[in-house]
């Protein structure tokens, strides 16, 4: 019986001081997120409780990532270890602004979609445990925003890819079988690929905490073969995150699901990657991110051209959507690959603008199949003179994924834009503009046919009155979208402020190690 | 199966290991054990009471449904990484009371509540795996 002596020196490897209840907000999103999933399952079939409690839960989870985002813009970078023991050797679990923005906006997202599914999933989706696996995606999702140890991370992607398998096939039509099947085998790929690209890791630093990471790469980096790392770990989260070429599991599988589970993925899944190639690419391997910085714009051009190129061509309202998704993925690579705080700034902005904006258009391609009877451009038709206000809301989307201004796309595109000039990376520039113009030209073809195209003889017209759970998501959603568009100030300074984090960590890695207590 | 003997011999063999999986279970503190091979242990033994007595047997004598047992043990074992909140130490810290029953000093932990959160965990997704499979085998 292992009973500790008190003889022991014990603050060589426990965390002694107590914690306090501030710090308890680092852990406190995921372990939420579990145990309300949990709970959830065991009511697997009361279906009319199951989303009252889901929403309410997913309510507090954006407060609590909300307070948690105010804590560490107010004290820089919050560390909590798990088990008690002092990192490396425990897994910590560090937010620092980047982290912590889009934790809680994956909250956001993700209560929008919850309300939706109220019309959305009928009784049969929720015996199926929609708001089960809704919440144990969240809890993977926010897992991965919100750790501080590499292979934790890997643990939060299985997290929520397993509980996206469950969503993906929730009603195990032929479609969503073979849509889930390239879906899961692409992932797990990538996902094989982390793993891999994890042991190479561990076996250059032997250590998986990222704090640590960024100290001894900085003694390695003339030994080790840490280029090759990177390029490894980016290429997997590239995977993840749809980038070109490695995209094509997307728009295979992101028009199968119900649209709610669309509107989710297309709001969560991908930036998950684009948050890993941020945190690992320009926290832990800046100078190898600086040399694959070539290879990372590339890759982005291509991404967005292919996405805007592939969007203008689809006749498939979600088909078009999963095109603008992996079109906004190409704009942050190009943040990436710039870098400095402009660079990754921009991205961080863009990803957690196209959170909002593409979970809110997907909700919309699902109400304008509702007023128009299916999702192909060919049959949807006079959706203007059905619901004025729908309408108007789509259109306000289309223009904020476009970047136009005064919506949230623009500000972030400025950015990317500017710091692209700057570094002297004119085609970066001339591409990212390219895009938009490309997606402008795609977004209004949408709008042109569906909307404002007069619905042929004999189509349904007239006024539909539309489902408030299906409609309030969607004006909340547009109405965060401008609210970030007129008065970006706050959320500007933040992501320039998290963007000086991650490319100068000290605050971070003082978080992880106070001083005093080297690794 | 209308297998006489095994009619015969499997509500002993699944008693005991039902028995043999919590003795696992307990023993995985200190020594090669745990919940997880305890939880696959028990599923074994359900498993073969399903094969001897039918599905829905299985489904009468555990009760709940096999998916409400396993968010029962996902909530036990959050529970048990989150009780270290009260005490002012990091999530999921073990702590320990030492009562003495009957004489005996009993070391109980967090550490093994959310292992038998592990263990319930396991129990319930692989028997409603199982299960279904025996199903989909009966007909």
């Amino acid at each position: 019986m292992a009973v500790s002596s008190p003889s022991a020196d014990l603050s060589a490897a426990l965390v002694l001081q107590p914690v306090t209840a501030l710090d308890w907000l680092v852990i406190l999103p995921v372990a939420w997120c579990i145990g309300i999933g949990a709970i959830l399952m065991m009511v697997r079939h009361r279906t009319g409780l199951q989303p009252l409690i889901a929403i309410a839960a997913l309510c507090v989870l954006a407060g609590i990532d909300a307070t948690l985002l105010w804590h560490v813009s107010q004290n820089g970078p919050v560390t909590m270890v798990m088990g008690r023991w002092l990192p490396p050797f425990g897994i910590a679990f560090t937010v620092d602004l980047t982290g912590a923005l889009f934790a809680l906006m994956a909250a956001v997202v993700a209560l929008a979609g919850a309300i939706a599914a109220v019309t959305d999933i009928n009784d049969s989706g929720r015996r199926y445990g929609f708001y089960p696996l809704l919440m144990l995606l969240m809890a993977g999702v926010s897992g991965a925003f919100l750790t501080g140890d590499i292979f934790n991370l890997y643990v939060w992607f299985e997290v929520l890819l397993i509980s996206s398998f469950g969503l993906l096939v929730l009603g195990s039509e032929r479609e969503q079988i073979d849509g889930a099947v390239k879906y899961g085998f692409l992932n797990l790929v990538a996902t094989t690929l982390f793993l891999i690209a994890t042991g190479y890791l561990y076996g250059i630093f032997g250590t998986l905490n990222m704090a640590d990471i960024v100290v001894k790469a900085r003694e390695l980096r003339d030994a080790a073969p840490l280029t090759t790392l990177m390029a490894l770990l980016a290429f997997a989260f590239a995977m993840k995150a749809a980038a070109f070429p490695v995209n094509f599991w997307l728009p295979a599988s992101y028009h199968t699901p119900r649209i709610v589970v669309s509107a989710l993925f297309a709001g969560l899944l991908t930036k998950v990657g684009i948050y890993a190639l941020i945190r690992v690419s320009v926290m832990l391997f800046p100078v190898e991110r600086q040399e694959l910085s070539f290879v990372i714009a590339l890759a982005g051009v291509l991404t967005m051209i292919t996405g805007a190129l592939g969007a203008l061509a689809q006749t498939d309202t979600r088909r078009l959507l999963g095109y603008l998704v992996i079109s906004g993925i190409g704009s942050m690579l190009a943040g990436i690959a710039v870098g400095g705080p402009g660079g990754i700034g921009g991205a961080v902005f863009y990803a957690l603008h196209s959170m909002v904006v593409m979970t809110a258009l997907y909700l919309a391609a699902g109400l304008a199949a509702r007023l128009g009877g299916g999702f192909s451009l060919s049959s949807l038709a006079g959706l203007y003179t059905r619901h004025a206000l729908f309408s108007a809301l789509s259109l306000m989307l289309f223009f904020a994924v476009s970047g136009l201004p005064p919506f949230s796309g623009f500000w972030p595109k400025v950015m990317l834009v500017k710091s692209a000039l700057d570094t002297g990376a004119w085609w970066l520039a001339a591409a990212l503009l390219l895009t938009g113009f490309l997606t402008t030209i795609a977004t209004a073809r949408l709008f042109l046919l569906a909307y404002w195209r007069p619905a042929g003889a004999g189509a349904p017209s007239g006024e539909v009155a539309l489902p408030a759970t299906l409609l309030v998501p969607l004006i909340a959603l547009t109405a965060v979208s401008i609210l970030i568009g007129l008065f970006p100030e706050t959320l500007l300074g933040l992501v320039q402020k998290a963007a000086l984090t991650l490319n100068e960590p000290s605050r971070y890695l003082n978080s992880v190690f106070p001083a005093g207590s080297a690794p | 199966m209308r297998s006489l003997i095994l009619r015969t011999v499997a509500p002993l063999i699944v008693g005991l290991m039902v028995l043999f999986s919590i003795f696992v279970l307990l023993r995985g503190h200190n020594e090669p054990g745990g919940g997880f091979i305890g939880g696959l242990i028990a599923v074994a033994a359900l498993s073969i009471y399903g094969i001897a007595f039918g599905v829905e047997t299985v489904r009468r004598a555990i009760v709940f449904h096999p998916l409400a047992i396993a968010g029962a043990g996902l909530l036990l074992s959050t529970l048990s990484g989150l009780l270290s909140m009260v005490f002012h130490v990091p999530f999921m810290t073990g702590l320990w009371v030492y009562p003495v029953i009957l004489g005996e000093e009993v070391p109980l932990s967090s550490v093994m509540t959310f292992d038998i959160g592990v263990y319930l965990v396991v129990v319930g997704a692989v028997t409603s795996v199982a299960l279904s499979l025996e199903e989909r085998g009966e007909d």
